[in-house]
């Protein structure tokens, strides 16, 4: 592999959120994991990006609103009738 | 989003003063308006404000709805807008157009350590849900907002961007550099948590 070709470090990070979220082509997506397979740093960074952005997916869980909380807003809109 | 279990909110009933249809509006988007509030201001009084104002202002300028975006991605930009404001006024010395992040180099990351072999329930055990959170807040206002809307409240690139009304480039490189933020805060956490499992066991 030349130098040209050998995609570094730094132009790597500029792509890997579209990697992460599987919107990347799949050219550079290859040179990706080329580049990957031989730099160790790159592949932690890689790796723990993942798993970072899985952890918050994991924890997001579905929304809820405080019953307090909601009869003040309906309270608020003028919307007191329908206050269950 | 949850819209599947009831029928779709009306448009029409909304702009024909449909007071039932605008309190099942409320109902349903409420909690995600409340959750994004939250985690953008951090304090559970502000973060009431915010949900108010932001249902206030939809009531009022429901007839301005033009329905090009989805009325969720209406209701997340008012109340992205909401709490930037909110914010701003804690703090008036930054103005809107301080330090643009996408004009600024990329911060290269900094941490090297693979903590993706800690079991889940150390990773989201009560002291490290509190770190994900705390990192959050730990985060530029402008990356915030774009990382909350996309990764927790589950938007795209292309409703992000609507959301904020920025360009789907500014969009990405906000999440990336949001993301990888986040990263460098977990991974100073989750490596010292590393090392303190390895030195129990040796």
């Amino acid at each position: 592999m030349t130098d040209q070709e050998h995609i570094q470090c730094r132009e790597l990070l500029g792509s890997l959120s579209d990697y992460i979220d599987g919107t990347l082509g799949e050219q550079l997506c290859r040179e990706i994991e080329r580049h990957m397979s031989e730099c160790h740093n790159c592949r932690v960074v890689v790796d723990t990006l993942r798993k970072t952005i899985h952890l918050y997916h994991q924890t997001a869980g579905p929304a809820d609103l405080p019953n307090s909380v909601r009869e003040r807003l309906f309270r608020t809109l003028h919307l007191d009738e329908f206050i269950r | 989003m949850n819209e599947t279990s009831t029928p779709p909110i009306s448009l029409e009933a909304l702009r024909a003063g449909d007071r039932q249809e605008f309190a099942r509006l409320v109902d349903v988007y409420s909690p995600l308006i409340y959750r994004l509030a939250l985690k953008m201001v951090g304090d559970e009084q502000d973060a009431e404000d915010v949900l108010q104002n932001t249902f206030l202002q939809a009531f009022r300028h429901l007839n301005e709805f033009e329905g090009r975006s989805h009325l969720s991605t209406w209701l997340y930009r008012i109340a992205a807008n909401e709490a930037l404001m909110l914010l701003r006024k804690r703090r008036p010395e930054t103005s809107l157009t301080d330090s643009l992040p996408e004009e600024e180099p990329l911060e290269e990351p900094a941490e090297f350590t693979d903590w993706c072999c800690l079991p889940e329930e150390e990773l989201l055990s009560a002291e490290g849900r509190a770190r994900l959170d705390e990192s959050i807040r730990l985060l530029p206002e402008t990356l915030r907002v774009v990382f909350l809307l996309r990764d927790i409240e589950g938007l795209s690139i292309q409703e992000t961007s609507q959301a904020l009304g920025l360009s789907e480039t500014a969009v990405k490189t906000r999440l990336l550099r949001a993301r990888l933020k986040l990263r460098d805060l977990l991974s100073a956490y989750y490596s010292e948590r590393l090392t303190i499992k390895d030195e129990s066991h040796d």
